[in-house]
């Protein structure tokens, strides 16, 4: 930055991450907000002369009670948690075996098979869930967690294939080709070096499978019936809304509620994410 | 220890062929040095003969095996790479324990043969660091002590010295070569460096284009090269070519001439030089083999020429002179005073000439 010229700092660069740091963390303030207000509160008109929506002097928390008590929302919680984990486990798994060859061994069409696998994941889940609805349905798979952890990886594998190959493609090839004259295998050699020095790739497409299973709606809302088998996003919307009548403050509370986890791995695992993301193997 | 032979070794990429028939005798012991320009195929050898490349025809043994199938981790071989490859998540002791511990050896025998080469290199003090911790020369440690532990049959080097600054090569170049006497095991060595070439290897193989040049001697090579890309390729100034015309003249005395200078074939040249008598021949003289010339120089040995440019080195300096069209680069004492545009007379060294076809360019 020049020196003098602190304007241009606060224009070109404060100024922006303010802003976009509001648009961002208003939501969640929102449902903070929301979350503890009194329902004598939440219904008051606009025009009321008491009329404040950015604070509350009565915070309470009825609404979480209401949730956790009169509503399923425990068992949505561990039906997403079960869900995510094991489609997650599966993607990756599945993910990095397919990004390593993709991205290591010299077979036919691999290139194009690489293409193809990340068109798969262009293709929108809103056409895609019509024709898997079917095959659920074929397979007497509906209203079952299973229809959910079997058809999240038709988009969480391209997806993991995809980061994981281009993680591969990033570490330096003589590392395995060392290995492999040291006296591996090629799988002890992956399974030895490649893997251990990928981590962060993996933890980085785990975070993001976990985050997009986690949040999944529309295979969620079609694939799953009862109440009692819902995750939190379906149950959440579908439960608390009742014909055109919000429950405001349960609502908010189930989604703030059900964001605590994915905030947690992010937190959790945030360093490793960003070495992920800027893929840097230093030999 | 093991020799290493490889017999009319072939490898095609899809539309190039990389390695042309090399057929090669590595001894038992011996230290040979691929060298080429990029893409002479010396690396593809090299990884031919580890295992990462596929055979396309021929056959590479290794003792008295025939190891064109065999895995690279069956092939007893240990490797050095440009960019030590060393896995960047392990400490310097588990780096050089890696491959011991694949083939199974007992933890003691791993720590024994771990810790008497790191005394040879003089890494003991960073048995625990991680590689990213190390500097550039303790990395190519590192990489070497990894190889030697394995006590294999064969080492092979692709480049190992060419990420380390000009200092530490040289230092390192003298280390491998005290390193290869001490240890006594057969190596292979890949380099576009020719001095890397010349001072390390038992002996040298020429590389271009995908076929194999000359194998010999380092001063075999420097001083009978087979063409003339050898003659070019070895040698720092590199050798000058000027193109001539063969004449004889009274009674049985052979000449050269070309544009600007004129020179006589000396008599145990003249039985191979007589039959292109009328016709052209590319002339080499190595700047060394060129000097002021003197009264005492024969005139067939002298010529003229224009000093263009003068580089002084400190040892000797280096005259980028023109004689006629031709440029001629002359090394030449350092105490010597002489200055840009100086006329000058130079002798050249006549049992140093080399003379080559002009169209083959094979030597004469």
């Amino acid at each position: 930055m020049i020196e003098g010229a602190a304007w241009r700092k606060w224009v070109f660069v404060n100024i922006p991450i303010i802003l976009f740091v509001f648009v961002l963390l208003f939501p969640f303030y929102w449902m903070v907000i929301t979350t503890v207000r009194p329902d004598a509160e939440l219904y008051r008109p606009w025009n009321a002369p008491n009329y404040n929506p950015f604070w509350t002097w009565q915070p309470t928390l009825e609404h979480i009670q209401y949730l956790l008590e009169e509503t399923l929302f425990g068992t949505w919680m561990l039906n997403t948690m079960i869900i995510a984990l094991t489609s997650t486990v599966i993607s990756l798994v599945c993910g990095v075996f397919a990004g390593y060859a993709l991205a290591r061994l010299n077979f036919p069409f691999a290139g194009s098979l690489g293409t193809g696998i990340f068109v798969t994941y262009l293709v929108p889940q809103t056409l895609l869930f019509i024709p898997l609805s079917d095959i659920i349905r074929n397979f007497r798979l509906g209203d079952s967690p299973w229809a959910l952890i079997l058809t999240y990886p038709t988009f969480l594998i391209p997806f993991c294939t995809w980061l994981m190959m281009g993680y591969f493609k990033a570490i330096p090839k003589e590392l395995e080709e060392c290995a492999r004259i040291d006296g591996a295998s090629r799988f002890k050699a992956m399974l030895y070096i490649i893997l251990p020095i990928a981590v962060p790739g993996i933890l980085s497409a785990g975070i993001f499978a976990f985050t997009l299973s986690w949040n999944e709606f529309i295979y969620a809302l079609v694939f799953l019936a009862s109440p009692e088998q819902k995750t939190v996003p379906v149950g959440v919307t579908s439960e608390l809304i009742r014909g055109d009548v919000f429950f405001w403050g349960p609502l908010m509370a189930g989604a703030l509620l059900g964001s605590i986890p994915v905030a947690l791995v992010y937190s959790f695992f945030v360093e490793h994410y960003v070495a992920g993301m800027t893929g840097a193997v230093k030999g | 220890m093991a020799q290493v032979l490889i017999r009319n070794l072939n490898k095609m990429y899809d539309e190039v062929h990389a390695v042309k028939d090399v057929n090669l005798e590595i001894r038992d012991k011996e230290f040979m040095v691929f060298v080429g320009p990029s893409g002479c195929g010396k690396t593809t050898t090299l990884r031919m003969i580890a295992g990462l490349e596929t055979i396309n025809s021929g056959q590479i043994l290794i003792g008295d095996t025939v190891v064109n199938d065999l895995p690279p981790m069956d092939r007893d071989i240990a490797m050095v790479f440009q960019n030590y490859a060393l896995y960047p998540h392990m400490t310097v002791y588990d780096n050089m324990a890696f491959g011991l511990k694949m083939r199974k050896f007992e933890k003691a025998e791993i720590r024994r043969r771990v810790q008497d080469a790191a005394e040879i290199l003089d890494i003991q003090h960073y048995l625990n660091r991680k590689p990213r911790q190390l500097s550039g020369g303790q990395r190519q440690r590192v990489a070497l002590g990894r190889a030697i532990v394995r006590h294999p049959q064969v080492f092979l080097f692709d480049e190992p010295l060419s990420n380390l600054d000009a200092k530490l090569r040289v230092q390192m170049r003298a280390e491998l070569k005290k390193l290869h006497v001490r240890l006594g095991t057969t190596a292979v060595y890949v380099t576009h460096d020719q001095v890397e070439a010349m001072t390390l290897g038992d002996r040298v193989v020429v590389m271009r284009d995908g076929w194999v040049q000359q194998v010999g001697e380092p001063l075999e090579l420097y001083h009978q090269p087979a063409n003339r890309f050898v003659a070019g390729f070895l040698g720092s100034p590199a050798m000058n070519f000027a193109t001539m015309r063969v004449s004889a003249e009274q009674g049985d005395e052979l000449w050269v001439a070309g544009d600007g200078l004129r020179l006589q074939v000396p008599a145990y040249l003249a039985d191979r030089i007589g039959p292109y008598a009328g016709k052209a021949l590319t002339l080499g003289i190595r700047p060394e083999d060129l000097r002021l010339a003197t009264d005492g120089d024969p005139p067939g040995s002298v010529f003229e020429a224009v000093v263009e440019l003068v580089e002084q080195l400190g040892s000797e300096t280096l005259l980028d002179t023109r004689a006629g069209r031709e440029t001629i680069v002359a090394a030449v004492e350092a105490t010597s005073r002489i200055r840009m545009r100086d006329r000058l007379q130079l002798a050249a060294n006549p049992n140093r000439l080399h003379f080559f076809d002009t169209a083959t360019e094979t030597a004469v």
